[in-house]
């Protein structure tokens, strides 16, 4: 009750029913409370061992800390989080991390290396959806107690199977699933073998600025200040609020019931972008929007039909007058902001060129084929205008908009021909993408991997031994240079026309200060965001 | 009167094969949604053994009809199953989604049929007139109005321009969190808990959805009142009362409308029972988080824990207001005593 | 449920009130709502003599002269007038859609999105620059034509399952009762949306998801009726002339049912028409870039702050069809069932 009632006193009120009437109706959100309108509903849990959603990797990064970070001024650059110091032994398969002192977690205790060899271990045991990402390196439950030890409470050593490139480990560590969770709350949490997992799904047990204090699905999120924190925030609370819908977002924007939209559309962004009570923060994510055409289905096989729709695409208008606030035009499989990106741009719409091509894969007159997509906006309207662009070159697409889930099935299933989807980086290493676009070691139909290129059923077992090398390269500069090869002729070859990168934008009022969008999720930071 | 109740037990005994009925409908439905349910427990990112371990877990490498098997004999010892989408049980959920639907509901079905009642006496007592005809616009007009475009332009309009009115959601985000639920109805439960700004915080919020909802069904329970007072308003004895001089407002309320008090409780009594069943288009625009909302959401995401344990329930609510209404015919009615 | 003669309760539904619309022999059915074309002798003033006299000389004649008075009743009605009109209007307008149309419905324009109306648009333009008074037009078809196919899916089914329940009672009876009951328990918007998820959005998906909420109550409107023709005189001498079963059933039972039907369909069009938009808004029932008008609203509701026209449009043209169904269902039922007037 407290919070509340000084929160009341502090404003002035009076508890007469008629003041509240007016307070509620002209409600402003409270000092020291920040009020964000997000769709949420993607959250099925806050565990960082299990969680991939994108609001729940922004939680994540926001509770917990990692090993190491990379800062949002220059996403490239690995700093320390936990770690102060790490080294590499010659062999590249013995890693030291050495922790800074005095970080510590919500409970006051310390973090010690003990958590941090618990935390890693737990990813590995519980062997959840995101826990490839730090299995890679050839953690097992077996082994697990041998290659992840903590040999002093400062000094934390991790064992991998094979020669692994520094950054590369780095990238990975520096993910949603690297968070480290404390020891001593978690296992007394432990129910059975779950490690404290069904507890962990919707509380937090972290060293980062907030604190979770209560998650109901589809409805609020509410953290609140790590008062223990190295770095304590300035907001003593946040509360993030399931609005589904852009336009409400807008409206509770406007009458001051939110202090910071997520999810506004890109014409509700121009007409707010006008006003001078709003600040708009923008930043490229490290998320894709592609058309991935089936080399299953024989015309779409053929090279010079899938350079046609390449060429067909307008991607300057759509981008330009359907969302221009919220993607901007990017045609390589690595987006802007991650380490080696790529950011040529070799096709445009060229309507006589695509013909011909057409003309020379033996279909002059076009064909017929089914197109999938996500039926919700912006994307929606995205696939109508590819359908206009398809049509003009006499390529006549089934429309077939679905729920997300639904698409997924289907192109997971390889049944679709076309299919326009969205595809999000997982880790912040350039092979989180190039595994996906453009490796495929198994095609057939029971592979263990099912990466976007079996899911196109591509065969391409050159380019995946090339990205396999890419990945072991420890050179760095060396390793960029084998990741641009390898995009320019994924644009050249690929079966996917990668159109646009997600630009994420946060609309607020004018007197939030300090919001940084992460080009992945669980860099998105609120601990310098204050009211002014 | 015996003869009736048992008319009623075999009736109320019936209740179980419609339930059954509904989970074989829902259930296999549930099965041919296009939608992998995996994928809400594991993502799109997880590796096949992932995958595969969660398909075990869910019992969905089990052949469709011992799934239903099991899902049966899971019902019948009182076990839902546990939500996907939200992580809780899916009895947690109902408990924490239901009192939203049922305030809501509760709230519309109080206006509508105070509204209601109102018009259609007013309507029958001035048949012809241009009340009578006014009357019948204004609720056909309320029952042919999409609900999404009055609750749009509602919001609009109260909310975005003239600023009367809250937004979306139950509650002002200042009393988030801050009273004890007990009843699961915010005005209840602040009421309880003497905490008269939380109180009148969500009653404000009720306002626009229960107001449209309100709107839509008064039209069903204007026009039967009107119907059944003019039935009785026909009828010998208020002629005979007319005779005798009582002013009109008596032989109106007094004698007409007690009258038809009886099949009007039925009619109320199922129109609640509509709007108890969520009303998920108002629950959509006003984010308002209810049964409605809750089903919605777990289909689309093919969490079909929820989506069955939520529908029986719903039908279980449907089912038994419509005995009750039932009943309540058979043991008012004098006619049918 | 369906222990009494009224199964459920016998205020389930209004329209079962007409159920005590006193008989009308099986061959003076209106084949329509109220669109009489009297064929009788002779110019104006004799026709309506002959309409409308005392001593009708023969069954048609009779039959004429009713309906020929159920439309005057009709025409007092003015607001059942108007709803027939703006009917008649919307019909006329989407039928001939290619000639009012301005534009080609699909054609988009992206530099001139969302456009106030003007001379060139006279509705303006939608979120990828069509045209929105030719999509109105065009998407009148998808509506209106989705309605049509949900009553014909619907009429004939309840009408059969009802009257089969009805007339053959017993053990018949009970289980298409159970079977009507358990649909009719679902929510029906739910029960739409789940067929519509397990099929795939669409307008095909989305007429059956319809027809299979909406088909319950016609059942049990039909069965009620049945009830009450099945004891009447001319069956039981149908009956005695040896006509089989089937033949009473579909000759003299289901016609008497029509009447009431006709009330009951024209009154549900408006609900059809909002749970088919319903359907739509939510992204489940037809798809872009079908012009449907619930679709329209939805896609368009993200603009309703800035460019509220491109959803009010769309959302006018679903409250004057509903709103039209709804006088006119309400003018038909005035006629049909006198003591309700």
């Amino acid at each position: 009750m407290t919070t509340r009632r000084n929160l009341l006193a502090a404003s002035g009120a009076a508890f007469l029913p008629w003041d509240s009437l007016i307070r509620a109706a002209h409600a402003q959100t409270p000092p020291g409370v920040i009020v964000m309108a997000k769709q949420i509903d993607d959250i099925i849990t806050l565990d960082p061992a299990e969680s991939f959603e994108y609001t729940a990797q922004e939680i994540a990064g926001n509770v917990y800390q990692k090993l190491v970070t990379t800062p949002n001024d220059e996403p490239s650059r690995l700093t320390g989080d936990l770690a102060e110091s790490w080294t590499a032994s010659e062999d590249a398969k013995t890693f030291t991390f050495r922790l800074k002192p005095g970080q510590k977690f919500s409970s006051g205790r310390e973090v010690t290396a003990e958590d941090v060899a618990y935390s890693l271990q737990r990813v590995v045991a519980l062997n959840k959806s995101p826990a490839f990402i730090i299995n890679q390196f050839g953690f097992t439950k077996d082994n697990m107690a041998q290659t992840i030890r903590a040999t002093d409470p400062r000094t934390v050593v991790l064992t991998t199977a094979e020669p692994t490139a520094t950054s590369f480990l780095l990238y990975c560590l520096s993910a949603g699933v690297g968070s480290i969770v404390e020891k001593a709350t978690v296992s007394g949490r432990a129910q059975g073998e779950d490690w404290g997992n069904a507890w962990l799904k919707g509380n937090s047990a972290g060293s980062g600025p907030y604190s979770i204090v209560s998650w109901r699905a589809s409805e609020a999120v509410t953290l609140q200040a790590n008062a223990n924190s190295a770095t304590p925030p300035a907001t003593r609370r946040i509360i993030m609020r399931h609005v589904a819908d852009p336009s409400a977002q807008l409206l509770g924007l406007q009458r001051g019931d939110y202090d910071l939209a997520r999810n506004l559309a890109s014409d509700q962004i121009k007409t707010l972008s006008g006003d001078r009570s709003y600040t708009v923060v923008s930043q490229r994510k490290a998320s894709l929007l592609y058309v991935a055409m089936n080399q299953k289905n024989p015309i779409l096989a053929k090279l010079q039909v899938r350079q046609a729709i390449k060429m067909a695409i307008d991607y300057e208008g759509i981008q330009r007058n359907i969302v221009p606030n919220n993607y901007a035009v990017h045609q390589a499989f690595l987006p802007e902001g991650l380490p080696g990106a790529l950011t040529e741009k070799p096709f445009k719409l060229d309507v006589a060129a695509a013909k011909r091509l057409l003309a020379e894969a033996g279909h002059p007159d076009g064909f017929e084929c089914s197109f999938d997509f996500f039926s919700g906006a912006p994307v929606g309207d995205i696939a109508q205008a590819l359908q206009a662009n398809l049509a003009a070159i006499g390529i006549r697409p089934r429309m077939l908009p679905g729920e997300m889930r639904a698409v997924i099935t289907k192109t997971r299933a390889r049944q679709h021909d076309l299919a326009l989807l969205r595809w999000g980086s997982d880790y912040f290493d350039p092979h989180s993408n190039a595994e996906a676009f453009s490796m495929n070691p198994d095609n057939g139909e029971d592979a263990r991997n099912k990466t976007l290129a079996w899911r196109s059923s591509w065969n391409i077992p050159e380019l995946t031994a090339r990205t396999l090398a890419a990945v072991k390269e420890t050179d760095t500069a060396k390793r960029v240079a084998m990741y641009e090869a390898l995009q320019r002729e994924h644009q050249q070859t690929s079966p996917f026309a990668v159109m646009l990168q997600e630009l994420e934008t946060a609309v607020m009022r004018n007197s939030l200060r300090g919001m940084q969008i992460g080009v992945l999720s669980d860099r998105t930071s609120y601990a310098t965001v204050a009211k002014g | 009167m015996k003869a009736r109740l048992g008319a009623l037990a075999a009736t109320a005994a019936s209740i179980p094969i419609t339930l059954l009925g509904l989970a074989v409908v829902t259930f296999f439905i549930g099965r041919v949604v296009p939608i992998d349910p995996v994928l809400a427990v594991v993502g799109d990112r997880a590796p096949a053994d992932v995958v595969e371990r969660a398909r075990i877990e869910l019992g969905l490498d089990q052949p469709l009809l011992v799934q239903f098997w099991r899902y049966l004999t899971d019902i019948l010892t009182g076990n839902l199953g546990r939500s996907v989408m939200t992580s809780n049980t899916v009895w947690e959920d109902i408990a924490r989604f239901f009192p939203a639907t049922f305030e809501l509901a509760t709230f519309a079905i109080l206006v509508a049929a105070i509204l209601g009642i109102g018009l259609g006496v007013l309507a029958a007592t001035r048949q012809g007139s241009w009340a009578d005809q006014a009357v019948r616009v204004f609720c056909l007009a309320g029952h042919s109005l999409p609900v999404f475009v009055l609750g749009l332009i509602s919001l609009l309009v109260f909310y975005a321009w003239l600023g009367w009115l809250p937004g979306p959601g139950r509650q002002g985000i200042v009393y988030q969190d801050m009273v004890e639920p007990i009843t699961g109805l915010l005005t209840l439960d602040a009421a309880l808990a003497n905490d008269w700004p939380a109180f009148w915080d969500a009653v404000l919020h009720l306002i626009q959805p229960a107001g449209i909802l309100a709107f839509f069904s008064l039209a069903y329970i204007a026009r039967m009142t009107r119907a059944f007072m003019l039935a009785e308003l026909r009828s010998e004895y208020v002629t005979t009362a007319r005779a005798k001089g009582l002013s009109s407002t008596r032989i109106v309320w007094r004698h007409a409308f007690r009258n038809t008090l009886v099949p009007l409780v039925t009619v109320i009594f199922l129109t609640y029972a509509g709007l108890l069943e969520g009303a998920v288009l108002t629950e959509t625009i006003f984010a308002w988080p209810g049964l409605g909302q809750y089903l919605t959401v777990s289909l689309l995401n093919a969490d079909m824990n929820a989506v069955l344990g939520a529908t029986l329930v719903v039908g279980l609510i449907y089912v038994v207001l419509n005995l009750l209404a039932d009943l309540l015919y058979r043991l008012m009615d004098p006619r049918t005593r | 449920m369906s222990a009494g003669p009224t199964p459920g309760s016998p205020m389930a539904d209004a329209a079962t009130a007409t159920a005590a619309v006193e008989p009308i022999p099986p061959d003076a059915v209106p084949e329509a709502a109220g669109a009489p074309s009297p064929r009788g002798p002779g110019g104006v003033p004799r026709r309506r003599e002959w309409l409308l006299t005392d001593a009708p000389a023969s069954r048609s004649q009779a039959a004429w002269g009713r309906r020929y008075q159920a439309w005057l009743a009709f025409r007092r009605n003015p607001l059942a007038t108007v709803g027939l009109a703006v009917i008649l209007v919307m019909l006329l307008l989407i039928l001939l859609a290619p000639v009012l149309a301005t534009h080609d419905p699909g054609i988009q324009e992206l530099g001139n999105r969302l456009a106030a109306p003007s001379a060139q648009h006279w509705l303006g333009t939608d979120e990828l620059g069509r045209d929105v008074w030719s999509r109105l037009l065009y998407g009148g078809r998808i509506t209106l034509g989705m309605v049509v196919a949900v009553v014909l899916l619907v009429a004939p089914l309840g009408l059969l399952v009802g009257c089969v329940a009805g007339y053959a009672g017993g053990i018949w009876d009970r289980l298409l009762m159970r079977v009507t009951d358990v649909f009719l328990a679902f929510p029906r918007l739910i029960l739409a949306l789940a067929f519509v998820a397990a099929m795939r959005p669409g307008v095909e998906s989305a007429v059956i998801a319809i027809a299979l909420t909406a088909w319950p109550p016609y059942a049990r409107l039909a069965r009620a009726e049945t009830l009450t023709i099945r004891r009447t005189d001319y069956v039981a001498a149908a009956r005695m002339t040896g006509a089989s079963h089937a033949r009473i059933v579909l000759r003299h039972v289901m016609p008497m049912c029509m009447p009431s039907l006709v009330v009951r369909v024209t009154l549900d069009m408006s609900s059809i028409i909002l749970t088919a938009a319903g359907l739509g808004f939510l992204g489940l029932g037809a798809q872009p870039p079908l012009p449907e008008w619930g679709t329209m609203i939805a896609t368009a509701r993200r603009f309703i702050l800035e460019q509220w026209w491109v959803a009010l449009m769309p959302g006018i043209a679903i409250f004057a069809a509903s709103l039209a169904f709804n006088l006119l269902g309400d003018g038909l039922r005035d006629v049909l069932d006198p003591k309700q007037r």
